[in-house]
């Protein structure tokens, strides 16, 4: 009778670390069957999408040779920050030279840098740094307030479902990914500006007042994601200590 | 006397001096009182906040960060919400504003939400067991009924569980109860709020009694083996049969189906007399018809509305004499359809039907050939449209509507991870296990009924975070937090206006105190704000107040007396009550005012961002043109709205100028005389 337990408690043991093993073993790294030097960023990059969650759009990289044609069969690599995901993290190329890998962005809001990398001839790393936005609540807010209330004129782009008033303004209102423009201005200014209108920080009549129709939730979210989309990257101030 | 003297012998020979077990048994409960004060300054809890000291150390923000730290185990205690969270021991930047550039776990603040943590605590958002303090414990235990934590991709779930009403912060949330009410889910699976309400369906799938009138058995039978090859925006899941079953089922609906009054067998079809091949086409677009219907462009990309159904393959799909007395009436073929009844004459009749005929997809019936059904089939098709729940959507003449025909989800987010069947390969946790269910429903054993959709992995996701939303703590949180989703009212009008609106399906679009769709303007103020020829003239040919948008407001060849009776009905019962239409006049405003107005309106309020007044010169594209506003408006209703736009339409995205009454006064006044001269109909 011990010895039926024992053996049913290893058998249990055996059971138990092959579960293990299979739910570890990782995919064996492809095979790179040929390199190119040049790697170069399809589509996919500069992405919004809310944190922690799948980007909309696939991350396509091309694998480039010296002439600029596409190279089948060079191994790509992506790496980004704790908590990005890939899948997959590392592929050989189609026949058109690209790879394409879905990104799941991490739980904290902000900027991420991935990197993309594959050898060329001389065994070096190219490293290729790509960009993507992870929208927390407080930048999705401000997304979905500035799809209503700003995006028609701060939006130069047009579709038939928005048609955009931009080129319509005497004086063009700046795409607010205009990081030059945005980061010279503090979250004061901003709100100054969204709450009173142009004429308050000294721009254009043309740009309203909001302070009544939005709340000061709405307000500082649009500032935040205007912060995210910001390029190049905003920084915010450090804190500033009086020399004693 | 032996024993005794064997024993202490033995005792003396163990520790020679008989004072020495004193010594040794102090020592082991010295030992033993040591073990909890180790076990503590060794738990996880310390090190994290060990470490979170480290990482403060050097930092220029430091003195502010250690004089906010206290060491030792931190709680949030709600007693209402049934919250014990001691989270913060070891995530302990979470209100730090300055700790922005850290993402390291434990110790990254936290994102800014419209909550405070000392109300809310964490677990209502996150799940997870708060009281837990150890990493694996909070985290990750599955046991029951304990939760594992809710992976960041899912977090608006938890904002569903108070939230019943959209909010515009949750916009994944949003789209997955619209996929629950717009798909049907709702229609198979019940979902009771805490309330008391349910979750109600918004689609209109059509009733089968008569369907043999509209439509071929070998469409059915196309439609049936796949919705999507059909139409790319079927709302109609793919029920995988096989082709017996198809057959069956196609031979039962129309051999079940039953001529009702009205029906269209045998009306004589006209062709549209010498006709420009483009005038259809035309008469679509100028009835709008894209408003509500999509169809496939040379691109393949869909273009128009999905309030009614796609109409790229139309062709195929209905007979010709159905579609003519569909286009004349809708609503004697089916009485509940939002297809408003346009009145169209019989020429524009024979052209619509003509141009919607030629939009076929020949390719779609060329492989269906089917032979007459035997009595086995055809109760072998009824028994298959019992099986697979078809009357839970369509109303089948001889099948009840089953009652819970799935199971119930009221609460399926708090479904305990024991009480789940996982498929080899699959994640075992909730979120998993519903989003499976949603992509691949067939894959979790034979004999399942549910069908195949075809979504989108955001789609699948905002699914997935609908479901995650309806969890045991929304029906045990206090009612007072609970915010109830905006049901529609009752309202419908009365009388004989009550009738053509109907008819009309005014609804479909506008909504009036409450009910009605929101693709157009809310009506229910409209006699307060609007001039009566304006709304006449309007009626009879209604123009372009909005020039970017693309629905727009179709015109139904209205009797001048179906107008009368909707114009007097409109400026009559529609009115806010706190308005008086006619406290300001409409002309005869002073020349000095009327010019201060228009220095107003390009200088100071700029309002030529977004509105035209003169087309030659203003280019706003955003709000209405006002260059015949003087004769649209009521001279009250445009004083107030510059007063506060919110106030008369809550959700304009016009700004409070926050305007002093003399310059509302001057504009309106300028407004006034922008009398333009594309209203002919509206002022001699």
């Amino acid at each position: 009778m011990k010895s039926l337990h024992g053996t049913a408690g290893m058998l249990a043991v055996v059971v138990a670390v092959c579960g293990c093993s299979r739910q570890h073993k990782a995919a064996p790294a492809p095979q790179a069957t040929a390199v190119g030097s040049a790697l170069v960023v399809s589509s996919g990059d500069k992405q919004l999408g809310p944190a922690g969650a799948p980007l909309g759009q696939p991350l396509v990289m091309q694998v480039n040779d010296d002439q600029g044609n596409g190279v089948t069969g060079a191994l790509v690599m992506f790496t980004g920050p704790a908590g990005v995901k890939f899948d997959p993290s590392e592929l050989l190329t189609d026949s058109s030279g690209q790879v394409s890998t879905n990104v799941t962005l991490g739980n904290t809001s902000g900027r991420y840098q991935l990197t993309a990398v594959t050898n060329n001839k001389a065994g070096h790393a190219l490293p290729v740094q790509v960009p993507e936005l992870a929208a927390g609540y407080q930048e999705e807010l401000g997304y979905q307030v500035q799809r209503t209330y700003c995006s028609r004129c701060h939006n130069p782009e047009s579709t038939p479902e928005q048609v955009s008033n931009h080129d319509n303004l005497s004086v063009p209102p700046h795409s607010f990914d205009q990081g030059d423009t945005y980061n010279k201005l503090s979250d004061a200014d901003l709100t100054a500006i969204i709450g009173h209108g142009g004429p308050a920080m000294n721009l254009s009549v043309l740009m309203p007042p909001y302070g009544k129709t939005l709340t000061k939730a709405e307000i500082q979210a649009v500032i935040a994601y205007i912060r995210l989309v910001s390029d190049p990257p905003y920084q915010a101030p450090g804190l500033v200590y009086a020399k004693q | 006397m032996r024993t005794p003297n064997k024993l202490w012998n033995s005792w003396r020979g163990l520790f020679r001096d008989p004072i020495r077990p004193f010594g040794i048994s102090s020592a082991l409960l010295l030992i033993v009182l040591a073990i909890a004060p180790a076990k503590n300054h060794f738990s996880e809890w310390r090190q994290y906040q060990r470490g979170y000291l480290k990482l403060i150390r050097n930092r220029p923000d430091a003195l502010v960060l250690q004089r906010h730290f206290e060491p030792g185990i931190h709680q949030i205690w709600l007693p209402d919400l049934g919250v014990v969270d001691r989270c913060e021991t070891c995530h302990l930047g979470l209100t730090e504003t300055s700790l922005g550039d850290i993402r390291m776990q434990p110790w990254s603040r936290h994102p800014v939400i419209p909550h405070s943590m000392q109300q809310f605590g964490c677990v209502i958002c996150h799940r997870g067991q708060g009281a837990a303090t150890t990493v694996a414990a909070a985290h990750d235990s599955t046991l029951s009924p304990d939760e594992p934590i809710l992976p960041a991709r899912y977090d608006e779930a938890s904002c569903g569980q108070c939230h019943h009403v959209a909010l515009e912060g949750t916009p994944t949330l949003n789209q997955g109860r619209e996929i629950l009410a717009r798909y049907g889910c709702v229609r198979c699976h019940a979902i009771k709020l805490p309330d008391g309400s349910a979750e109600q369906p918004t689609d209109e799938p059509p009733p089968l009694t008569h369907i043999a009138d509209k439509t071929t058995r070998e469409w059915i039978y196309a439609w049936l083996k796949d919705p999507k090859s059909y139409a790319a925006s079927a709302t109609m899941p793919n029920f995988l049969l096989s082709d017996d079953d198809a057959r069956d089922i196609s031979a039962f609906l129309i051999a079940n189906s039953v001529a009702e009054s009205g029906d269209t067998a045998t009306l004589k079809v006209a062709s549209a007399t010498n006709a420009d091949p483009t005038a259809g086409a035309s008469l679509y677009g100028e009835s709008f018809c894209a408003s509500c219907h999509a169809t496939q462009n040379a691109a393949g990309n869909l273009v128009g509305g999905d309030l009614g159904p796609e109409l790229t393959a139309v062709g195929t799909k209905v007979k010709p004499e159905w579609l003519t007395a569909w286009l004349r009436d809708p609503k004697i073929y089916d009485g509940a359809t939002s297809m408003p009844h346009y009145r169209f004459t019989d020429q524009q009749l024979a052209l619509l039907s003509g141009f919607l005929e030629s939009k076929t997809n020949s390719d779609l019936l060329a492989n269906v050939h089917l032979d007459a059904a035997t009595p086995e089939q055809l109760a072998h098709g009824k028994q298959l449209v019992e099986e697979y729940g078809c009357a839970a959507c369509h109303e089948i003449r001889g099948v009840s509507r089953p009652d819970n025909y799935g199971p119930e989800l009221s609460r399926v987010g708090s479904k305990p991870v024991a009480q789940l069947v996982f498929t080899t390969g699959m994640a075992e946790t909730l979120p998993a296990y519903l989003s499976n269910k949603i992509e691949r429903p067939r894959s979790f054993g034979p004999g399942l009924h549910m069908p195949q959709y075809t979504f989108t992995p955001a789609q699948v996701d905002a699914l997935t975070t609908a479901l995650l939303s309806l969890t045991d703590r929304s029906y045990t949180l206090p009612a007072k937090m609970r915010i109830a989703a905006v049901q529609q009212t009752a309202y419908e009008p009365a009388g004989r206006a009550g009738h053509l609106m109907t008819d009309l399906n005014c609804m479909a679009c506008h909504r009036i105190n409450g009910h009605g769709g929101d693709m157009a303007p809310d009506l229910t103020w409209e006699g307060s704000s609007v001039q009566k020829q304006w709304l006449d003239a309007f009626l009879k040919n209604p123009n372009t107040l909005r020039p970017a948008l693309i629905r727009r407001m179709p015109r139904f060849n209205l009797t001048d007396e179906e107008r009368a009776t909707l114009t007097d009905y409109m400026m009559t019962v529609y009115q806010n009550p706190t308005i008086d239409r006619d406290a300001m006049p409409l002309r005869g405003y002073l020349p000095a005012m009327v010019e201060h107005g228009r220095e107003l309106f390009y200088g100071k309020y700029a309002c030529q961002s977004c509105h035209m007044v003169d087309p030659a010169q203003d280019k706003g594209y955003i709000g209405p043109p006002l260059s015949a506003v003087g004769s649209r408006l009521n001279a009250e209703w445009i004083f107030l709205w510059l007063k506060n736009p919110q106030q008369l339409r809550p959700g304009t995205i016009e700004p409070d100028r926050d305007m002093s009454d003399d310059d509302a006064h001057a504009l309106t006044a300028f407004l006034m005389m922008q009398t333009g001269s594309g209203n002919k109909g509206a002022r001699k």
